[in-house]
């Protein structure tokens, strides 16, 4: 996804002189070809985290179209209060580009894990997160993002499904209809929840938006499901569950959030075995989608 | 105006050097506050806005009338600027260590843009530099030359821990070029605000008499 990222990024820089492009390091080699043709509008500003979100920001104020991008700790933890000030505050708008999401780089520690991020990014009013699933969705995400006028968090991983299966309309699309429950599959937990499910009497949607989130979809959807609701997220387990409530606020229903546990695990190795700590893999998704459809 | 204002010496620290800034030296006035050409002015140390605001008034940005409502619920004017609710105000600030990565922004986002006679000037007060934002915005503004950019430190010595070998001298390690003056002596704010040196960013320490 980064690779799309980037040469996505480069094409919108040529083409579009509103837009301008703001690294704290990461990826700055695979943006120098650009950075030479644009060196205005290329600002590497080391590793600064916070300046990458103010200069952001200060370039909204004249009228550019910014694109902040760094791994995704450090672009939403470390510089939090910059995304809620820089932009929020001052009424401005920009992009911001995440990669490494929850445990992409589950060698490197807790530092460099970022499962909180979406949530985070959702106690801020009006932030759009697009969460791909695939390769070939990102462009078209981040084309739309930077082309809007509004606040956008386009959230990167190097896992990914085995096809692109939504474009940017933010619909939740069906691709398997049951009775017992809605899984909903948001992002790159796309593969692992068919896997799961093979047999279940559970339809399957996905997504690649989560805010704002399609809550007529998802009505339709869990009417047709006994209101019945699993959200499998690629980060901090229920962060969409009060979407839900949202979205069913007059219908009894039940949520199941399944996702990245609140845990500090103290352990490295791959993301595969972070799966398994957390509870991601086919197996442990099937047993908990088939227990909870089951009560 | 009226009410608990709070920050007192925040706002009477800055008051000179904000007269001096919108009366002789920014290319600003109520009818170009659209004009992407015109100069920017951050007030990063939004604590105590008194002075701004009477400023801002008395230069015609907004009637005098409305700094009798300070603080209240419908009043433009809080205990920190709001951009979106009050003319003229370019950041809305209160959180320390904001205005000046967002000047550097604003700065480079001018240059890019071609309009390379508007100026941004951002105010500090000097325990603001305590917050570590700060010095990132400071080492990268001059390591890129950014000449478009002043900032006005105003010193009144209230730096929990003080700022051994002076301000100055911490912008001019990373290539600024600086001035102190007197933070009450018109001409000198003046001078020292209008004298920038090309290829660097420009740091005017405005001393006052200290807060304790």
């Amino acid at each position: 996804m980064r690779e799309t990222f980037v040469a996505g990024t480069t094409a919108i820089l040529d083409d579009d002189p509103r837009t301008a492009l703001v690294l704290a390091d990461i990826s700055a080699a695979a943006f120098e070809p650009a950075r030479q043709r644009h060196p205005d509008r290329v600002l590497n500003v080391g590793i600064r985290e916070s300046l990458l979100v103010g200069v952001a920001g200060g370039l909204a104020q004249t009228g550019l179209r910014p694109i902040a991008h760094t791994y995704a700790p450090f672009l939403v933890e470390r510089a939090f209060e910059q995304i809620k000030l820089d932009f929020g505050n001052q009424d401005g708008h920009g992009v911001l580009v995440s990669v490494g999401a929850s445990y992409d780089n589950a060698q490197a520690g807790r530092s460099h894990h970022a499962p909180g991020d979406v949530a985070l990014i959702d106690t801020l009013p009006g932030w759009e997160i697009r969460v791909p699933g695939h390769p070939d969705e990102v462009d078209a995400l981040l084309r739309q993002a930077v082309g809007g006028d509004g606040s956008v968090y386009l959230r990167l991983s190097t896992r990914g499904n085995d096809a692109a299966h939504a474009g940017t309309d933010g619909r939740l699309v069906p691709l398997r209809t049951g009775r017992r429950a809605v899984v909903v599959a948001v992002g790159p937990m796309l593969s692992a929840v068919l896997a799961a499910t093979v047999g279940l009497d559970v339809t399957v949607a996905y997504t690649n938006t989560v805010r704002p989130f399609d809550a007529a979809g998802l009505r339709e959807l869990a009417g047709a499901a006994g209101d019945t609701v699993v959200l499998v997220e690629p980060y901090l387990a229920g962060t969409s569950a009060r979407v839900v409530d949202d979205a069913l606020p007059d219908r009894p229903h039940r949520t199941l959030g399944l996702g990245v546990r609140r845990v500090d695990l103290h352990r490295f190795g791959t993301p595969a075995d972070h799966d398994v700590a957390h509870g991601l893999t086919p197996d442990a998704l099937r047993h908990a989608i088939a227990d909870f459809a089951a009560r | 105006m009226t009410g608990d204002e709070k920050h007192e010496p925040s706002a009477t620290s800055t008051l000179d050097v904000l007269w001096v800034l919108y009366d002789r030296v920014l290319r600003i006035d109520p009818d170009t506050v659209g004009d992407p050409a015109r100069d920017r002015f951050l007030l990063s140390k939004g604590h105590g806005p008194a002075a701004y605001y009477a400023v801002l008034a008395a230069k015609g940005f907004f009637p005098p009338s409305w700094l009798d409502d300070f603080g209240s619920y419908d009043s433009p004017l809080g205990y920190h600027p709001d951009r979106t609710r009050l003319p003229g105000v370019e950041i809305s600030s209160g959180s320390l260590g904001h205005g000046l990565p967002l000047g550097v922004g604003v700065a480079l986002g001018l240059r890019a843009q071609g309009l390379a006679d508007a100026r941004t000037y951002v105010l500090v007060g000097d325990a603001e530099l305590d917050e570590g934002s700060n010095h990132e915005a400071i080492a990268y503004a001059g390591a890129t030359g950014l000449d478009s950019l002043t900032v006005l430190v105003v010193d009144n010595r209230s730096a929990t821990h003080g700022w051994p070998g002076g301000i100055g001298a911490r912008f001019a390690a990373h290539g600024w070029s600086s001035a102190t003056v007197d933070g009450r002596d018109h001409r000198a704010i003046e001078s020292a605000l209008t004298t920038p040196l090309p290829g660097r960013p420009h740091v005017v320490v405005a001393t006052v008499e200290s807060k304790s």
